[in-house]
């Protein structure tokens, strides 16, 4: 017992000194971080002139990786507290469709719309959750059977009350709504009327908007993705309730033993997903002006892979917000590159593959280290 | 016997019966606080029940349970907890990818408000982790640490010492040292002893002699759902507990073949 009786040395000859470049790859964000320097970097070299860079441009890409992050935020918690909602892609379908049905087919007002539907969402998700504390089945099962009963339902209510799975006119209803405008609005469009009056970003030349910036202000999509991102990120690591998080997910029976309510912090999670995907959907049918029953394929596996590619464990209890967002954003960005550079877009789903399968093989690698696992 | 000492956990007759099994046909112990009371028995023989009945996981089918005097009726573990009754699991204690300190504080973190937000007090936390390790001989590299890279016989450590810092007056440990090698088993048994001189009453669970006898004041053993009495340090030989143990009659006709003791 000679490492117990010295209490005053300050080094233990036991442990190892860990070298920086190993202390900086059990960061979870590594992955995140190199990933989005790589792409940048690729596409600064060999798409900068295909207009990917211009105002335009940054927009394009800026707005899909805003999707992705809106998405990715929610997966990445939950999976973090070890569950998996693979509803998420027909949530946004689903709740889409909702505030179509009732803005336009019932003609609510649509800030009534969109409240109702938030609520129907979080509690689908509270359900969710519910579902897989009680039986303790995998999430996996649980959301599957959402992603098929959701989805069978945005297909089925437009169908026999409109007699088609598409349902426009949103735009119209939402004219003038103040909560529409927190999600389809633009804003610092005098910041960007400022910088195309001097030349900063470009305008348009001609036709009755001559003289106005080319993007008009910054769309409360992105906002959105950035009060998310940012909030996500404070509660996991800030706050006793991100610790009861990772303790969630990290061992559920270890963190119950020391008090915390496991069940309560999954459910809020699956809340909190559902929260996420159903701001898409709203942001998605204001910027539409309409809903479709197909909106939100496979975003699930998207949003799951961007929080893979950002450094969280498959397995829970380990990743990071801004490392979500960092995967989002390197999804967005090859999504729209490969598109300003010319490639063919099929080849977005090989690079998909391929560079999820590289994230996942890289945080088993990482998890080794940290629990000094063999 | 200390006469000023009074027990301050009396367990009185407990019967526990699941169904048609009797685990627990009657048992009686007293628990000194700044002691070490072991609890010995084998397999099956129903220290994992009478612990459970002592922090709250079962209610006994019969008999009381008497805390500081009081008579307890605890409703779930969480009651026993705040009482002061505090368990450590073999393995259910800590969460290897979370940093020490983030371990050491789960389910009782610290809180610091900035304007109405309330925020986990990391400062804190990390301060009070380092110097509740280094009282327990861990040295750690950083609170940030992940407790994966900790042994077993440190992980116990940490779990008995935050069970400690979080104002345990009973501490129950499940079985710490079996799954350990000789050097963290002599670690988790120095650490036993630091916090019984703080005063904390240990009720240690083992079904291995020599482990007790290193640390423990008072030996019970259980042997199918009954006590067959408690010892005190010095009024009973390995042997006699061994016999005990094991129902005092195969291992006799075993120890010949095998050559010293088990």
């Amino acid at each position: 017992m000679t490492s117990a009786t010295q209490p005053t040395a300050n080094t233990d000859e036991r442990v190892k000194e860990i070298s920086s470049f190993r202390n900086a790859l059990i960061r979870p964000e590594l992955g995140g971080i190199v990933g989005t320097v790589a792409v940048f970097t690729f596409f600064l070299l060999f798409a900068f002139d295909s207009g990917m860079f211009n105002s335009q441009g940054i927009m394009n890409w800026s707005q899909i990786s805003a999707q992705f992050m809106i998405i990715a935020v929610g997966a990445c918690l939950l999976m973090i507290a070890g569950e998996f909602d693979l509803s998420v892609g027909s949530m946004i379908g689903f709740a889409g469709m909702l505030i179509a049905i009732f803005s336009v087919t019932l003609g609510w007002p649509v800030w009534m719309a969109i409240i109702v539907t938030f609520v129907i969402a979080v509690s689908i998700g509270a359900l969710n959750g519910f579902i897989v504390v009680r039986t303790g089945l995998p999430s996996f099962i649980v959301t599957l059977a959402f992603l098929f009963i959701l989805r069978g339902f945005a297909i089925y209510l437009p169908q026999t009350i409109e007699r088609k799975t598409i349902i426009g006119g949103v735009s119209d209803a939402a004219e003038g709504d103040w909560l529409a405008a927190v999600f389809g609005g633009k804003i610092f469009t005098g910041f960007f009327q400022w910088m195309g009056d001097n030349g900063i970003i470009a305008v348009f030349e001609r036709g009755t908007r001559k003289g106005q910036p080319v993007v008009e202000g910054l769309p409360m999509l992105i906002v959105w993705a950035i009060g998310l991102v940012i909030v996500g990120h404070i509660i996991l690591t800030k706050t006793k309730f991100g610790n009861w998080i990772y303790a969630a997910g990290g061992d559920a029976e270890a963190a119950r033993n020391s008090g915390v309510p496991v069940n309560k912090v999954k459910i809020l999670m699956f809340m909190f997903t559902a929260f996420c995907a159903t701001v898409f959907a709203v942001c998605q049918v204001m910027e539409f002006g309409s809903a479709g029953a197909d909106r939100g394929l496979l975003k699930e596996f998207e949003a799951i892979i961007a929080v893979v590619i950002g450094g969280a464990l498959l397995t829970g209890g380990y990743g990071s917000v801004i490392g979500a967002a960092l995967g989002a954003l390197i999804f967005g960005v090859v999504q729209q590159g490969l598109f300003f550079a010319g490639v063919e877009s099929s080849l977005f789903r090989v690079f998909l593959g391929v560079i999820l399968l590289g994230a996942v093989i890289l945080n088993t690698y990482i998890r080794r280290i940290i629990t000094g696992e063999r | 016997m200390n006469p000023e000492h009074a027990p301050i956990i009396q367990m009185k007759n407990i019967e526990k019966h699941f169904g048609r099994v009797i685990a627990l046909a009657g048992v009686s112990v007293d628990i000194f606080p700044g002691e070490c009371h072991c609890l010995l028995g084998d397999n099956g023989a129903g220290k994992s029940t009478f612990i459970k009945t002592m922090s709250g996981v079962h209610k006994p089918t019969k008999g009381e349970i008497l805390f500081e005097g009081q008579q307890m009726h605890f409703a779930d573990p969480r009651d026993a907890i705040s009482a002061g009754i505090a368990t450590v699991h073999q393995h259910l204690a800590m969460i290897p990818l979370m940093s020490v300190s983030r371990n050491f504080f789960m389910g009782n973190e610290p809180v610091k408000k900035i304007g109405p937000m309330k925020f986990f007090d990391h400062d804190y936390a990390n301060k009070v982790t380092m110097e509740e390790m280094r009282k327990m001989g861990i040295n750690l590299r950083g609170p940030d640490q992940a407790v994966g890279t900790l042994s077993g016989g440190e992980r116990q450590t940490v779990a008995i010492a935050r069970a400690v810092h979080f104002g345990a007056k009973v501490l129950i440990l499940d079985e710490p040292t079996s799954a350990l090698g000789v050097r963290q088993t002599a670690n988790v048994l120095a650490t036993i002893d630091k916090v019984r001189k703080q005063g904390v009453a240990v009720v240690f669970i083992t079904h291995n002699v020599r482990h007790a006898l290193a640390v423990g004041d008072r030996f019970t053993v259980l042997n199918r759902g009954q006590t067959l009495g408690t010892s005190q340090r010095g009024q009973i030989t390995p042997d006699e507990l061994q016999d005990m143990m094991a129902g005092g009659q195969e291992l006799v006709a075993l120890e010949d073949s095998l050559g010293g003791t088990v």
